[in-house]
């Protein structure tokens, strides 16, 4: 990080000390502009999260007033390992997110391709793509809840009087349609968005390569896979972060369609429920912790993998 | 997939000789018209039954078999919404809420871009960097000491609480987005305003902020969204219906009546209706903006 020797605004040709000296100005003046920014991030992330790491070493309760916090090493996490509640939340927040994110993306290519086709009434339908990703996830979970109705539920009528299904199903209750349930209500919601991301790689691809592919004898899956992927690599790893980092903090989908049913919670419903619920900030500070180390890990897979692939 | 890429190829050379069409061509394409069909009815059909079932009187909303389209349509979920004090007050705090924290993020955020945009230092890629990777920041890892912070400013249950929390969606992101809009301008802009004797604060009120202006605009957009639609926050720093936002309101209706033990989804469906509407509406306004906001990144990579 050596001080670059352009100066965004000092004119070119000065004599050296003179510069120096602006620039010293100009660093001062750019810290200051940061200051407030910064003050406000260090206090709303920074902080938190240090203060979160500490306490997630104590036996902090929300009511700490009446008996005092101990601190007792490293207790929280080893209960949480053997904690069955969070294990399952783990492998269910995992699941969840290996579905969406593949489902997302098949579709979110689908349609990120037929949009890019050019058709009459193709701006029509990209506008119409941000209404899903604009409204609230709690708005379109109560959408979908109310599809699923185990009576009244359009998604029952539809599939009885279409033959997909015999009788109606109590999609939510059900243990076994649980996930699928909220995994099809957040793919609906974000499929859109990938799509939209897709879609801006795609309108960078010069058309050009594809008219000389098409001179060569090249097939249309042959263009696919040799210029359309290649070249939309970066866009789609864009997304693909985007959506995983999201889809492991899930904790709306899930928490309007089963509250903090034990079968049904999220990694975020567990922390949030052992924290405001409990009011055991310790142990649920360690499961924050925990869910900001698996994301963290999931960061370091796709980066890895990015460098892997570059090389 | 192949359909897609055929079709993507297809239409080009078509473009070229539009002259005539042959039928078995057109014929060819009807696959693709109802691929676009099914994408079609598959974004819009939430909305249709949303929009339906919010029109739809309780007689005819809890009986099997469904109607598919609302024979003796009625506002009355309308006017239950709308006249309830909880919901009114709901939309009222949302509005606070959403509003403060997208002009707190648009003042710090945009007068830390001047600096990340416009100036070269010492400790810039650092601060970029600091930035990016709380844009990612999982809200629910400092849930914990929020929790407790909360309630030691003596915070809890109020707005404020959510105001101050909800920074932690909306600065970051304002900060990198206004920054790329900032560094786009051209540099001769500033250049010609020093020479004439401009202090650095001249620049930026009177040079670079109105250049800027549409910037503002999008992102205060996408931040008052992010804002709106946050829930985590809201559910837990929140108790009373008093300082519910519509999020925590709209997941908390219950039967008036209590003749039913379903809920009242119609009423909930009107009120879905209600909050969803201004975001459609100003999305659809200032889509061609956002559109390129959000997917700056990606294209560059």
């Amino acid at each position: 990080m050596s001080p670059t020797t352009e100066a965004s605004s000092a004119p070119r040709s000065r004599p050296r000390r003179r510069r120096s000296r602006l620039q010293r100005k100009q660093t001062r003046l750019a810290w200051l502009l940061l200051l407030p920014a910064l003050v406000a991030v260090g206090l709303v992330a920074l902080y938190p999260l240090g203060r979160t790491i500490y306490y997630s070493f104590t036996d902090q309760q929300f009511l700490s007033g009446i008996e005092a916090t101990h601190w007792i090493g490293l207790e929280n996490y080893k209960d949480l390992i053997h904690d069955t509640l969070f294990r399952d939340a783990v492998v269910l927040t995992v699941k969840f997110t290996l579905i969406t994110v593949a489902f997302e993306f098949l579709l979110g290519m689908i349609i990120a391709l037929t949009v890019n086709s050019g058709f009459k009434g193709r701006g029509v339908m990209r506008a119409m793509m941000l209404v899903p990703w604009a409204i609230p996830t709690v708005v379109s979970a109560l959408m979908w809840k109310w599809m699923y109705n185990d009576i009244y539920g359009v998604i029952n009528d539809a599939g009885v009087r279409l033959h997909l299904i015999s009788h109606n199903v109590a999609w939510i209750a059900q243990p076994n349609t649980a996930l699928g349930a909220a995994a099809a209500s957040d793919i609906w919601k974000t499929t859109p968005f990938v799509a939209l991301l897709l879609l801006a790689g795609l309108q960078v691809i010069p058309t050009e390569l594809y008219e000389a592919a098409r001179v060569d004898g090249a097939s249309a899956w042959q263009q696919f896979w040799r210029i359309t992927m290649p070249l939309l690599r970066p866009a789609i790893l864009v997304a693909l972060i985007f959506r995983t980092l999201d889809a492991l903090r899930v904790f709306d989908v899930f928490y309007v369609f089963f509250g903090n049913r034990p079968d049904t919670q999220t990694m975020a419903i567990f922390a949030q429920d052992t924290i405001v619920g409990t009011g055991d900030v310790g142990y649920g500070s360690a499961a924050c912790v925990a869910i900001f180390l698996i994301i963290g890990l999931f960061t370091v897979i796709y980066v890895t993998f990015m460098r892997v692939e570059q090389q | 997939m192949t359909a897609a890429a055929e079709a993507t190829t297809e239409a080009r050379s078509v473009a070229k000789v539009r002259v005539h069409k042959p039928l078995r061509k057109r014929l060819a394409r009807l696959p693709f018209y109802l691929l676009i069909a099914a994408i079609f009815v598959y974004t819009i059909f939430p909305f249709y039954w949303a929009i339906r079932s919010s029109l739809t009187p309780d007689g005819d909303l809890f009986a099997t078999p469904l109607q598919y389209f609302p024979n003796s349509p009625t506002l009355v979920h309308y006017r239950e919404v709308l006249s309830s004090g909880d919901f009114q007050r709901a939309l009222l705090n949302s509005t606070i809420v959403a509003g403060s924290v997208t002009l707190i993020s648009l003042v710090l955020g945009t007068v830390a871009s001047y600096a990340l945009g416009r100036f070269r230092f010492r400790g810039r890629a650092f601060a970029m960097y600091l930035m990016l990777s709380m844009t990612i920041f999982p809200q629910i890892a400092i849930l914990g000491a929020l929790y407790t912070m909360i309630n030691k400013f003596g915070l809890f249950n109020t707005l404020g609480a959510l105001i101050f929390s909800d920074l932690i969606l909306t600065l970051p992101f304002t900060v990198w987005v206004l920054t790329s809009f900032m560094a786009a301008l051209p540099k001769d802009l500033e250049e010609a305003a020093y020479v004439d004797g401009a202090s650095p604060f001249q620049v930026f009120y009177k040079v670079l902020l109105p250049l800027i202006a549409p910037g503002l605009v999008t992102t205060g957009l996408l931040a008052f969204i992010t804002a709106w639609n946050e829930y985590l926050y809201a559910l837990s720093f929140t108790q009373d219906p008093e300082h519910h936002t519509v999020t925590v309101a709209i997941t908390s209706f219950t039967s008036g009546k209590g003749l039913t033990f379903e809920q009242p989804w119609g009423q909930i469906m009107a009120a879905t209706v209600v909050v969803t509407v201004p975001l459609i509406v100003l999305t659809l306004i200032l889509q061609r903006r956002i559109l390129a906001g959000l997917t700056a990144g990606a294209v560059k990579g």
